[in-house]
């Protein structure tokens, strides 16, 4: 009795200490960003490395925040994904809707291609969207990145599937009193999805924010550019000064971060119900 | 006659009759914008593929030149083959080394929540800020990497800028970034996972091992496939953390098929051919899955 409780201690121990060798060796790259980030020139040459600095060198912020219009990348991004989410919570609670709830001819074969389309690589369909983007008049401005950007098949079966949870005597009781489906929608079904729509949202966001490939082909002009970017094509145009570089990193990421802090659960969720496609 | 029809066939059709029409009006946005932003697409971008277009003048029509092209000057074989190599690089190791994360974060001891984050966090940054942060860790004179390499006596290449090591870097930094993701994925499966039958394995005396191999790896077999597929299919189409850590260099060493692609599409403004090549990564991964899921199926079967 007492040995097997010795040896549980042990283990948890053991587990506990394997855990964080391997939780701070994770983080090891975001800690050396913000040691970097906060070094002056001469230190980060220095051999060996120092992860505390001498001297905290915050002008590596300032000048950053100088170099580039980073509170504009910083509204582009935000305006963009802002829009993205609208559009997609709309579009897909929508779909989601339809293809949980209501019976119709060729519901489940609809569902089937929409959801294959996620197989199709951005490859593909990247230079007729440009094609298209520009018939539409929306090349080189924000509309390019967000009207393609509303559609989402995986949003759409992250909400089928919290829809089909709902209890259907909620949605049978509003018919007998007489509500029609655009009610039912509302007041029923999107009233009692919090925490899909909250998932949903954080999501998306974490996809807009740190999306690279489509804002480097839609958009030309710098006054447009998104943070990735903006940052992207910082380092292209200087000559690399990393500490300021790790600066930069950091002020793109600080707004994901900052969700991850209070929305935690939802990230997760998202990631877990991506799991169970099948 | 609609109320006696309804009356006979109440347990099929409990709903009114506008189902489908309110199926069809809630289904018009994703069904145009599915229309507009894929379909048409898929289809233009085979036709582009058999074209000379320039994404400027009219594309004029060309057969399967391009196509016999990119199989004939060889630039889009050694893509395709750095995009196996990185694919193969990945994969595997990203999702056995997930599996050994979600088993550790299934363990039940306190402050899982501040582990699992710490192996979440690099998943949910962007590639393009993180891949810097790595590009100055594998600086060969100052880099992280190399400091510890050298204190330790050890030789310090020139990880990013040497031909056989730049894609075992970026393999490296691909998987650091994913194990999270697929490490969720995986601890929900082992969740899943009904306590019951270990209870029943351990009266039956099997050991923790025997557990593990007759209970944990084929319950978790399915959820391996997904986290397996969806690496495959994430792995091919890899393009942010190569543009921005190599280039596709040193020389064409990381060149894989998506880097390709964009800097033909939108930097040399060949979009046929551009096509033609987005068209065969089509194919592969439409293969490749399909074969992934027989394999998963046939298994399963067994």
């Amino acid at each position: 009795m007492n040995q097997g409780k010795t040896k549980k201690i042990v283990y948890k121990t053991v587990l506990h200490i394997v855990l964080i060798i391997l939780s701070v060796t994770m983080l090891v790259p975001f800690l050396w960003m913000i040691s970097s980030s906060l070094k002056t020139t001469q230190e980060m040459f220095a051999s060996p490395p120092t992860w505390i600095p001498r001297y905290v060198a915050w002008e590596n912020y300032t000048y950053m925040l100088q170099a580039a219009p980073w509170m504009r990348y910083f509204g582009n991004t935000f305006f963009i994904s802002a829009l993205t989410i609208a559009g997609q919570l709309i579009t897909c609670s929508m779909a989601a809707y339809a293809f949980a709830r209501l019976r119709f001819k060729g519901r489940n074969l609809i569902f089937l291609i929409y959801l294959g389309t996620m197989m199709i690589p951005f490859q593909v369909v990247m230079i007729p969207q440009f094609k298209i983007v520009k018939i539409l008049g929306l090349v080189n401005t924000h509309w390019s990145l967000i009207v393609p950007g509303i559609f989402n098949a995986f949003g759409t079966f992250l909400l089928r599937q919290f829809f089909q949870t709902i209890p259907k005597e909620l949605e049978e009781a509003a018919k007998i009193d007489g509500c029609g489906y655009p009610r039912i929608f509302w007041e029923i079904v999107i009233k009692n999805s919090k925490p899909a729509i909250i998932t949903l949202v954080v999501f998306t966001f974490m996809n807009t924010w740190n999306d690279f490939q489509r804002p480097l082909i839609f958009l030309n002009d710098d006054s447009l550019w998104t943070l990735s970017m903006g940052l992207a094509k910082f380092q292209g145009t200087y000559v690399t000064q990393w500490n300021q570089m790790m600066a930069g990193a950091l002020i793109t990421m600080v707004p994901v971060l900052v969700l991850y802090i209070f929305a935690q659960k939802y990230f997760v969720q998202g990631i877990v119900m991506s799991g169970l496609k099948e | 006659m609609t109320n006696s029809a309804r009356a006979v066939k109440k347990p099929r059709k409990p709903l009114g009759t506008n189902e489908t029409f309110w199926g069809y009006v809630f289904l018009a946005p994703v069904i145009i914008g599915f229309l507009v932003f894929t379909a048409v697409p898929v289809v233009v971008s085979l036709y582009y593929s058999l074209t000379n277009y320039d994404g400027i003048t009219d594309p004029k029509f060309v057969g399967f030149s391009n196509y016999i092209d990119l199989f004939q000057n060889g630039e889009f074989g050694h893509a395709l083959l750095n995009s196996v190599y990185f694919t193969v690089g990945t994969v595997p190791l990203g999702a056995f080394l997930a599996l050994l994360v979600a088993i550790l974060l299934n363990q039940k001891i306190k402050a899982q929540s501040l582990y699992r984050s710490a192996f979440f966090i690099p998943c949910i940054v962007s590639y393009v800020a993180i891949a810097m942060v790595w590009q100055w860790m594998y600086n060969q004179d100052y880099g992280l990497i190399n400091s510890v390499l050298g204190a330790m006596g050890l030789p310090q290449p020139g990880w990013l800028a040497t031909e056989e090591l730049a894609m075992p870097s970026v393999i490296i930094m691909t998987i650091w970034k994913g194990l999270g993701y697929n490490g969720v994925i995986l601890l929900a499966g082992l969740q899943g996972i009904s306590p019951s039958l270990y209870e029943a394995a351990e009266i039956d005396g099997a050991s923790a091992i025997q557990r593990f191999t007759r209970i944990t790896l084929p319950m978790i077999r399915p959820t391996m496939m997904f986290v397996l597929l969806t690496s495959m299919i994430g792995a091919l189409q890899a393009f942010d953390q190569i543009y921005i850590m190599t280039s596709g260099g040193p020389g064409r060493a990381t060149e894989v098929v998506c880097y390709l692609i964009y800097m033909n599409a939108f930097q040399y403004f060949k979009q046929g051919y551009a096509s033609a090549m987005a068209y065969i990564l089509f194919i592969i991964i439409f293969a490749a899955s399909v074969i992934q899921l027989k394999v998963s199926e046939k298994n399963s079967e067994l």
